[in-house]
């Protein structure tokens, strides 16, 4: 099997199928959306911080399985972590979690949520003026 | 094999022409290309008489007296020729002019036509199917213009609603411009009828034949199409290369839309005067090598017959669409019958992304599109972001439909 299939381990199926973190929060301190033009996915990220720390995050949207995995896998990782930390990921760090190598036309679905949240930190601290994130 | 399995070409001696069907896209994975209607594959004449212009009469052309250059204007100014004849254009070369795809076709008209004749008043009628190259182009037309675009709708089952065209095409309207053959649904639109519409009311008829010219016999005249647009790397040819057709007296009457060297007749620093059909629209030098491989895809096509290639897909997307079908949550878009397609399938499988149905069937070797193949408004009015493709050309075979149908239900399962 090419890495294509490869793509496809479990744990991306699981977080796939059985998404954590999924949904919305109560009192988000900030929301933020983006979109993956080339796949059309579309995902919107509550997160709640405490002291700049992120204490609960959830997310909801639709695409494709890397997308959508990708994004709960992240959001697993991002609790308890703070916003100067969030700023420093980079695509590694998404396709490390992954676990998986990316092929080149697929990894703007795999960083999509981890953009997502970093514009929208960066739009809470004031850094950045945008209304939506795009992968492109 | 039973009866049903004999396919209407030959296909094991047209796949020995095309060198790059024998590849394996990884290891003991042979590929298997059903991704035609993006582009088809280049087979050996075509090749080869690419090779011998660079090999033995590489020049330019139009303005050499020497041998090479002599040889090489000759087998590009012929090789108009041959695409004229290709799609039953009776005036020869002043009928038909070398762009660089379907969508640079689409956009001369566009340009030399729609921005020069068009105003507030007039109506651009194009199709809900139309591909960005037509749909994006005539807007912009519309917006610098002030003219409007209506768009004509599709029924459930991917046909074009003729009842919204009879009313659409009405004295408004100045130009009508629509696909041949819809890249998504497949559907073969009544071009010839459409046609009569348009001239009705003195519209410019425009057709995009850029799935149609490869798969089934064209005639421009029969169609009455004023322009006519196609692409080389669809119909066995190059890339870098495409055609359009125009009426003699439409090109006669049209300003150029390119200019510079080779279009002129003669140049002074207060004024031009441009050159003869179709020169006058080949501005710089051509695409030569591409011209002449293009006339040599011309040959091999009609050596195979263009009848038989449209009776070789309709013999595949019949078993295709019977073998699709047995699949679970599996929604087929366009006509049911093959009679009225060409040969290309687009499905959306139940709560699988088309993206993630592509990248697993490439994992079994088969290459098939996946996206909103340039027809997002179509995507949008069908409530989907993408849907995947298989399209086929005359060297594949039912056995490949077998493995992409394999394919689908390994993703199938990877998704349960
Ligand atoms: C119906 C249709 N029109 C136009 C085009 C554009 O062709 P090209 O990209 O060669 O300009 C395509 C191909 O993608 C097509 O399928």
């Amino acid at each position: 099997m090419s890495p294509g299939a490869d793509m496809y381990r479990e744990q991306i199926l699981d977080h796939y199928k059985r998404p954590r973190n999924h949904g919305k929060l109560e009192d988000p301190t900030f929301t933020h959306t983006g979109e993956n033009p080339v796949c059309g996915d579309k995902i919107t990220i509550d997160v709640e911080l405490e002291d700049d720390v992120i204490s609960s995050i959830a997310f909801r949207g639709d695409g494709c399985a890397i997308s959508q995995a990708s994004a709960s896998l992240l959001s697993q990782e991002l609790i308890g972590m703070d916003l100067d930390d969030v700023e420093e990921l980079d695509r590694d760090d998404v396709t490390d979690l992954l676990g998986v190598d990316i092929s080149p036309m697929r990894i703007k679905c795999a960083v999509l949520a981890e953009k997502i949240v970093q514009d929208g930190a960066k739009i809470y601290e004031g850094e950045l003026d945008i209304e939506h994130t795009t992968t492109e | 094999m039973g009866i049903q399995s004999a396919a209407p070409l030959d296909v094991e001696a047209i796949r020995e022409e095309f060198p790059i069907l024998e590849r394996e896209v990884a290891a003991e994975t042979p590929l298997v290309y059903l991704d035609n209607a993006a582009t088809t594959q280049t087979p050996r004449p075509v090749l080869d008489a690419m090779d011998r212009y660079y090999r033995e009469y590489n020049a330019n052309v139009h303005r050499g007296l020497h041998t090479l250059s002599q040889e090489a204007s000759v087998a590009y100014e012929d090789a108009h020729d041959r695409l004229a004849a290709f799609v039953g254009a009776s005036g020869g070369r002043e009928e038909l002019l070398f762009t660089k795809n379907t969508t640079e076709s689409l956009n001369l008209v566009a340009q030399a036509h729609g921005l020069n004749e068009l105003g507030p008043d007039d109506a651009i009628v194009t199709t809900e199917m139309e591909h960005h190259s037509s749909l994006v182009t005539w807007q912009q037309v519309a917006r610098r213009t002030g003219a409007e675009v209506r768009y004509i709708g599709f029924t459930d089952e991917g046909y074009l609603d003729m009842t919204d065209a009879e009313e659409l095409i009405d004295e408004d309207a100045a130009v009508v411009s629509v696909v041949h053959v819809s890249n998504t649904f497949g559907t073969v639109n009544p071009v010839a009828r459409l046609g009569e519409l348009a001239h009705e009311q003195d519209a410019l008829f425009v057709v995009d034949g850029a799935q149609a010219v490869p798969n089934m016999p064209v005639d421009v005249e029969a169609i009455d199409a004023d322009c006519y647009a196609f692409s080389g790397h669809k119909m066995a040819g190059p890339t870098g290369i495409g055609c359009l057709y125009g009426k003699r007296q439409v090109l006669a009457e049209m300003e150029p839309f390119l200019y510079g060297g080779e279009m002129i007749r003669s140049v002074s620093f207060e004024e031009s005067s441009w050159n003869d059909l179709p020169w006058k629209y080949e501005a710089g030098t051509p695409p030569i090598a591409e011209g002449i491989g293009l006339a040599a895809a011309a040959d091999y096509i009609d050596d195979i017959g263009r009848e038989q290639i449209e009776r070789h897909e309709d013999w595949l997307v019949e078993y295709a669409l019977d073998r699709l079908a047995e699949l679970d949550g599996i929604t087929i878009h366009g006509p049911r019958d093959p009679a009225d397609r060409a040969g290309l399938v687009a499905f959306t499988m139940d709560d699988i992304h088309a993206h993630d149905i592509a990248e697993i069937t490439n994992a079994h070797g088969v290459a098939i599109r996946a996206g909103h193949h340039c027809t997002q408004p179509l995507h949008e009015r069908l409530g989907i972001a993408a849907t995947s493709r298989a399209s086929f050309y005359c060297y594949n075979t039912r056995g490949e439909i077998d493995v992409l149908i394999e394919a689908l239900l390994d993703t199938q399962e990877l998704f349960s």
